[in-house]
């Protein structure tokens, strides 16, 4: 006689994961737990709370690419077992990576034989990428100094107050002193001429951008880099550029290939791009390009015996994915140039696509350019009506959209802007779209009571000059409750008005 | 009338792969090509290419993860396109990194309360983290020494010569001073003794490692904190400890939970450990772990507005993938402790079947321990003829990647294999590397000597060994050759019966 178990006595292994005792377990955040649990409860657990993560495809703050090809996909599956710096054990991966490193040197122009091999390694993204170029500068000033008996204990390097806060931690971090040219209302990148003025005789190198984080502008690397080469005529001090061109490296030789911002320019001695922004892979990959062997001081480069062969490397990371690097490898000959070109075009008549209509909102000021990176940064018109950036972005939010808005670096913090990135997944479409739900949230807006602005406002400066303003606990607490009062009277007031008109 | 066109003037895309023109033309290496090419080519011709690796699985030399459940595969897929640092937007991968920070903090015995926080932070390997410690420590100095009015130009660290290259390149990189205790040849780690003795008013902290490298063994970090904190109470200098537990972290709480080597030794201020080797994870993921916020100066923390939203960060890199993050969390929870004691006990119990089985041969002398890092270093009893190097050349053509190095100074006349016991090396592929390594030297037995005359690698101070071998003339060598191809002809006709 075969009696039913219940249940809850069965083979645990029987269960669906939602009849499982394990959806009633909260999950552990502060000790492992002493247990096992199945793979396909761990599975599901983690999959369900990570729904409440955004979509990274409607993350319209970020650069970084959120989209590839399902081959792409299948190859980086199949090599995220790879550990990239076992260079002996994956020969044709590090082959892969050098071709990389091949492809965009030709691409920046690098001063090459037809078969030399370019200098120049992948990263983990342009953060690694800058702190080495930064490192190559420091340490070749200092051999510089030290050779002419001078003191090099203040190296400085000069950017402008928009550099993207990288620049700030490895000045930071390795002991640089940041000059920073601050920019003003209508010009948020980097002037040369001042940049200029600031050089002296510790600095190490001046960084120009090839796509302000803030506003996707070019700066004119051009003019920097023959103002300098006047000064450096005049002092001596042989200053070198290093352009970070993070955004702009893998647009400017596509849709404006005479502009001349890379190594056709004497002065520029490295080059940073990001492969994870307009390079089309996923997060994780950076390049960084120097000139030629003599901008990389030899002492930097460690030569090892790693699990029994030699390998030279200069990176900070050591072991790492392969996956990224053969996935830029794919979207290089995928694509090559006609392809890049194309997908950097569709991106650019989007952005045209997304600044016209909100122009025709009469709304708002348009702060980005037409050339540069395809980005659309734009602030309220009139904060009549006492509301600004900020809540444009926060109610984007309900409809899935996520659009930052943030102040502008200093000595211009009082402009605020909202700003889009036109990935190439950004379709006109969604360009379309987007201004459409624009639209409603401005409507939305102006139902609504001017926002609460306290009268005093602690400012605080922290290391690296980004200005936050604080509001005391109540303040807030008020501010919110408020909020939510007017927002719900407006509510009422829509629906009525719906229901009044069907 | 419908003429059918010739097979090369169909369109392009109905062309199978191989039948197209894509896999006749040579691959760039130098510049971008000027057209696209299919997917599906662009996908077949890399994906061939990348054949001729090395099998991730059959690479004993490395340490870092190469399989995972499909669940977390799944995963890792589904999160590949999200940038961590964007953490306003991915607020649950980032408090899945905080929990990870936690537990892994309680794994150390970080002194925290119940609900408190740990100070940690996830990095994309123990390089950066070893990193970000090295520079908490340098600025913990040099602020210490500027408020004694003393100079804070030099400082230095102090380690073992056994150290992973990730030290020296933050003493170089970073400008402190890397002073070594060197090794000798029956003590492959770092003496706690002579590392103290080494400690001076500018050392900014003693490097303990917990899993050297080169044979597995954990380094005896209690003698040093006992032996330090005796030499801090006389000079009043406060020196701190590192334990660089890249490997071994994930090992002594499951195996050695007695053993005391982390946040219970007072002067253990961070631990690094990486969570690709031991945690478990595909490579790329790392944690750096402070005792307290003390130990980590404010100045070295940026609070950003990024992307609309303030955010503290104190990494080296910035954007990355999430997947890691996620996949660590995924085996912290789904394993538990019990999980990872039973795998940890089963590369013990695999690395015993492998040391044995070597043992047997009666050729190999053992230089790993029992207790440690799961690994077995070996080295030939008489290498007069032949050397590791050829062994592991030898084993490469059955696919097995076992690596051969000579040890750091001063026992660079010692030279051994080693092979990683990982999670996936099971007792099946234990005995079977046996199985290969017993032909190879089988193989290398019926060969002459190498003809190279052995000298001590980088130069430099103690004992140059020098094994002087006669050197044969080209026409000899020639003849050699020939005698041994001709032997082996013979010796596969003689087998060559028809049946």
């Amino acid at each position: 006689m075969a009696l039913p178990k219940p249940a809850s006595e069965s083979d645990l292994s029987v269960l669906s994961t939602s009849a499982s005792r394990y959806v009633r377990d909260s999950l552990p955040r502060y000790k492992m737990p002493d247990n096992s649990i199945p793979k396909e409860a761990a599975y599901q657990i983690i999959h369900d709370e990570l729904l409440l993560d955004f979509k990274p495809k409607l993350n319209l703050a970020s650069f970084v690419t959120t989209l590839m090809e399902p081959e792409s996909d299948k190859l980086i599956m199949e090599s995220i077992n790879k550990n990239y710096v076992d260079m002996d054990e994956y020969p044709v991966t590090t082959e892969l990576h050098n071709r990389c490193v091949n492809m965009i040197a030709h691409l920046f122009n690098a001063p090459l034989g037809d078969s030399e091999d370019a200098i120049g390694v992948g990263t983990v993204g342009s953060s690694e990428a800058i702190m080495l170029a930064g490192l190559a500068f420091k340490r070749k000033w200092q051999n510089k100094r030290k050779a002419q008996g001078k003191p090099y204990a203040n190296p400085n390097i000069v950017t402008g107050a928009n550099v993207q806060v990288c620049w700030e931690k490895f000045a930071r971090y390795f002991e640089v002193e940041l000059k920073e040219v601050k920019v003003r209302e209508g010009y948020y990148v980097m002037d040369p001429a001042k940049a200029v003025e600031m050089v002296d005789e510790n600095t190490i190198c001046v960084a120009a951008i090839l796509g302000s984080t803030y506003n996707g502008e070019f700066e004119d690397v051009k003019l920097l880099n023959d103002l300098l080469l006047e000064k450096n005529n005049q002092t001596g001090w042989d200053t070198p550029i290093h352009v970070d061109a993070a955004s702009g490296g893998f647009i400017a030789p596509f849709i404006y290939p005479e502009l001349e911002w890379d190594f056709r320019l004497p002065l520029v001695r490295s080059i940073n791009v990001s492969g994870h922004k307009y390079g089309l892979v996923y997060a994780g990959i950076g390049w960084i390009i120097w000139r030629t062997k003599q901008d990389l001081p030899e002492e930097l480069i460690f030569r090892i015996k790693y699990l029994g062969a030699e390998q030279s490397t200069f990176t900070l990371n050591f072991s790492k994915g392969s996956s990224q690097i053969i996935a830029q490898y794919y979207n290089l000959i995928r694509l090559g140039q006609e392809g890049y070109r194309n997908i950097m075009e569709n991106c650019h008549e989007n952005a045209m696509v997304l600044k016209e209509g909100l122009e025709r909102t009469g709304r708002f000021n348009i702060v980005s350019k037409d050339h540069g990176v395809p980005v659309v940064a734009f602030s309220l018109k009139k904060k009549n009506g006492g509301h600004d950036e900020f809540e444009v972005s926060e109610m984007l939010r309900r409809f899935g959209w996520i659009v930052p808005a943030y102040p502008m670096p200093a000595d211009a913090e009082h402009i605020t802007v909202l700003r889009v990135v036109i990935r190439a997944e950004f379709s006109r479409t969604l360009a379309e779209r987007l201004v459409q739900d624009i639209t409603n949230v401005l409507h939305d807006l102006d139902k609504l009571p001017p926002k609460l602005i306290v009268g005093e406002e602690e400012k605080q400066e922290n290391g690296g000059g980004a200005l936050v303003k604080r509001k005391s606990d109540l303040e807030t607490q008020r501010d919110i409750t408020t909020y939510w009062k007017n927002y719900v009277v407006a509510q009422k007031a829509i629906k009525r008005q719906k229901v009044a008109a069907s | 009338m419908v003429l059918s066109k010739t097979a090369s003037e169909s369109d392009v895309s109905v062309h199978s792969t191989f039948a197209s023109r894509y896999v006749r033309t040579s691959l760039p290496r130098f510049r971008m090509p000027e057209n696209s090419i299919p997917k599906e080519a662009a996908y077949q011709i890399i994906n061939d290419e990348l054949m001729l690796d090395g099998n991730p699985r059959l690479n004993l030399a490395s340490f870092v993860t190469t399989w995972m459940e499909p669940e977390c595969d799944k995963l890792m897929m589904a999160s590949i396109n999200k940038n961590y640092v964007d953490m306003d937007e991915y607020p649950v991968t980032t408090e899945l990194q905080n929990r990870c920070v936690n537990m892994i903090a309680h794994l150390f015995n970080a002194p925290l309360e119940e609900s408190e926080p740990a100070v940690g932070v996830g990095t994309v390997g123990s390089s950066e983290a070893i990193m970000l410690a090295g520079l908490a420590f340098k600025r913990k100095w040099q602020n210490k020494r500027k408020a004694e009015g003393k100079p804070h130009d030099k400082p230095n660290i102090v380690t073992g010569a056994n150290v992973q290259v990730c030290w020296e390149k933050f003493a170089r990189y970073f400008e402190v001073e890397l002073k070594e205790v060197k090794l000798r040849e029956d003590y492959f780690v770092m003496d706690p003794e002579k590392a103290v003795e080494m400690v001076d008013e500018n050392t900014i902290c003693v490097a303990a490692i917990l899993g050297s490298t080169l044979n597995g063994e954990f380094e005896d970090v209690k003698l040093l904190n006992d032996l330090l904190a005796e030499k801090n109470s006389k000079t009043g200098w406060d020196t701190p400890i590192h334990v660089d537990a890249a490997s071994g972290g994930f090992i002594a709480p499951f195996l050695y939970p007695e053993l005391e080597w982390d946040f219970r030794l007072k002067l253990v201020k961070s631990i690094n450990v990486s969570g690709h080797k031991y945690g478990l994870v595909y490579a790329g993921i790392g944690w750096v772990i402070w005792r307290s916020k003390e130990d980590l100066p404010e100045e070295l923390i940026f609070h950003i507005n990024y992307l609309g939203a303030d955010q503290p960060t104190f990494t080296l890199n910035f954007s990355k993938g999430s997947s890691q993050v996620i996949a660590q969390y995924y085996q912290l929870i789904r394993l538990g402790f019990e999980g990872y004691r039973n795998i940890m006990e089963n590369c013990r119990e695999n690395m015993q079947v492998l040391k044995e089985g070597l043992e047997n041969t009666g050729r190999f002398n053992i230089v790993s321990k029992d207790n440690g890092v799961p690994l077995v270093a070996f080295s030939l009893k008489d290498s007069r003829r032949h050397d590791e190097f050829e062994v592991s050349d030898y084993l490469r053509r059955f696919g097995w990647i076992v690596p051969a190095y000579t040890m750091p100074p001063d026992a660079q006349h010692v030279t051994v294999l080693r092979v990683v016991i990982r999670e996936d090396f099971s007792r099946t592929l234990a005995e079977r590397l046996v199985v290969d390594i017993r032909k190879v030297l089988h193989e290398l037995d019926g060969l002459p000597a190498k003809i190279t005359p052995k000298t001590a690698v980088d130069g430099g101070e103690a004992g140059k060994s020098v094994t002087v071998v006669s050197k044969k003339s080209d026409i000899e060598t020639q003849r050699e050759i020939t005698t041994v191809w001709r032997k082996f002809v013979l010796e596969r006709k003689k087998m060559n019966g028809v049946c």
